[in-house]
């Protein structure tokens, strides 16, 4: 999933302050999953802004809707109503559903109430990690499913640097070492050979380095 | 044997070789090299030029690498693929070529999260293994990485770092191996102070036949204080001082440490001069270059 969490709050006030109509707009897949911006969300940070404006004694209305994925245009329309009659619509959506609904609405202003941060799982309840850099050339076969161009802090593809201590990583003594995962997985897996096998530069041609990029499915273009 | 550097000469010579550390300054200021010369002249093979060490910025390698040759000392310019993609990493080469640097330790680099400036954003196009393996093509079949044809190939002298102390402890040789096939003449180790586990990774270094295949060089640096050996254990990555050696610098009064953290450096040498597969020591007396004579000397090695 995507994950994100909110600004904070005193960002966002600053966002919506020129504001007296808003739209708070949640987000019912990814981010509802790791609880920054679906129905519960919305409402929390619906009472906490109403709040804050009162105490300011500066008057706002604010409407509260959830749809199913801002990233979408068969869901985005659901909102349309509610857009219609606001000044500002606040998204509680990935980068990608602030700049779906921002295409869609092209004359409305549309906020981020969210830091966008990566894709990732959710390891145990309530806490997620990142696993994949969306590199755009999945090698995960080689390295026993445990990725190191994301999960190692310097994308090292041959093996673990020097300040890998008792299986962490020298940038924070909480985060796993990637290769020491995959120096594990793989010894598991009897495939230690991959362990010396030279791997050799990454082609980024088919990551962001090469540009935004753009699927094109033409068997599904109508 | 054509050999591409004066250092790979001597190693070639089976001399037991001293490489030093000179840390660029924190400024355009070129006097600090010039003090760092006179202090390492005449006691070292070679002296690493670091490549903004700890993500600290600082002159650039290459800079304060062109100053040594122009005093006639021979460089190992360090560089990090922490800052440079491919394209600027081929082009420091042969730009460090042209200004007469001959030896290259190819490095990953520390973390920027460590360094001065934290925000900056991090490159690790290519890592350090990929960087030796690049050296290496760049010289032996005289192409770029796209194989274009270089009129002048660059023709360095090509070190490795290896830390016997990182874990996980069983991959160390692997990638010691892994290094060496990619294109290392020459390893220059993390900082020895536990010998156990040296002499355990150079055990299977040696049984695997790699220190018939590479130079090894281990890692020295004298300590200054009881203080100094704890921060190292505890703070810096992939460092490993036994508790013993801290108690020892402990244990001597207060003037006496920096005599005492001579004297553990020069039991150390004596050692690896004995180890099998060893072929000379590195020497990192970090901000601490007046040392590095009297520690050459009283080790033999001038």
């Amino acid at each position: 999933m995507i994950t994100a969490s909110q600004k904070p709050i005193n960002e966002i006030i600053e966002l919506v302050e020129p504001y007296k109509k808003l739209l708070i707009l949640g987000c019912g897949t990814c981010v509802k999953t790791c609880f920054a911006g679906g129905e519960d969300e919305v409402a929390v940070l619906a009472s906490v802004l109403r709040l804050s404006f009162k105490k300011m004694a500066r008057p706002i209305e604010i409407e509260e809707l959830t749809i199913e994925r801002q990233c979408e245009n068969e869901f985005i329309q659901e909102a349309s109503p509610g857009i219609a009659r606001n000044d500002a619509i606040l998204s509680l959506a990935c980068g990608a559903g602030v700049q779906a609904m921002a295409k869609r609405f092209a004359k409305e202003v549309v906020l981020p109430g969210l830091n966008t941060t990566f894709i990732g799982i959710q390891e145990s309840h309530g806490v997620f990690t990142e696993e994949c850099s969306g590199c755009g050339d999945c090698s995960l076969a080689t390295f026993g499913g445990i990725c190191p161009v994301t999960r190692c802090a310097k994308k090292l593809l041959n093996g673990p640097c020097g300040g890998s201590q008792k299986g962490f990583c020298e940038i924070d003594p909480d985060t796993q070492c990637a290769w020491h995962l995959i120096i594990e997985r793989l010894t598991t897996l009897k495939q230690q050979d991959n362990l010396k096998t030279y791997i050799p530069p990454k082609n980024w041609n088919t990551s962001l380095s090469g540009g935004p990029r753009k699927l094109i499915r033409e068997d599904h273009i109508i | 044997m054509k050999t591409y550097s004066r250092l790979h000469e001597k190693l070639t010579k089976g001399k037991f070789v001293v490489t030093g550390e000179c840390g660029p300054p924190r400024g355009a200021n070129k006097d600090v090299i010039d003090k760092k010369i006179r202090l390492l002249r005449g006691f070292v093979d070679a002296v690493n030029v670091t490549d903004n060490q700890t993500a600290i910025v600082r002159m650039s390698s290459i800079a304060a690498s062109a100053h040594l040759v122009a005093a006639g000392l021979e460089p190992v310019m360090q560089m990090v693929v922490r800052d440079r993609n491919r394209i600027a990493i081929q082009s420091d080469i042969m730009g460090a070529y042209s200004l007469g640097i001959k030896n290259i330790l190819c490095l990953s680099g520390d973390h920027q999260k460590f360094g001065s400036q934290p925000d900056a954003m991090n490159v690790f196009d290519i890592d350090s293994v990929n960087l030796i393996r690049t050296v290496k093509d760049m010289r032996d079949s005289g192409k770029d990485m796209s194989g274009f044809d270089l009129d002048v190939a660059p023709k360095m002298f090509i070190g490795a770092a290896a830390n016997p102390f990182a874990d996980p402890f069983e991959y160390r040789v692997i990638r010691l191996a892994k290094k060496i096939d990619a294109g290392a003449d020459f390893i220059q180790t993390q900082c020895i102070y536990n010998m156990d586990r040296f002499k355990e990774w150079i055990r299977r270094a040696n049984n695997e036949g790699l220190t018939d295949k590479v130079y090894i060089l281990g890692g020295i640096t004298p300590l200054k204080s009881a203080g100094m050996a704890r921060y190292m254990n505890n703070k810096v990555a992939g460092m490993d001082v036994p508790e013993s050696i801290i108690k020892r610098m402990d244990g001597v009064d207060k003037k006496s440490r920096a005599d005492e953290g001579i004297k553990i450096c020069l039991e150390t040498i004596e050692e690896l001069k004995e180890t099998n597969g060893v072929h000379g020591v590195h020497i990192m007396a970090i901000e601490w270059e007046e040392v590095v004579g009297q520690i050459v000397e009283q080790a033999g090695l001038k």
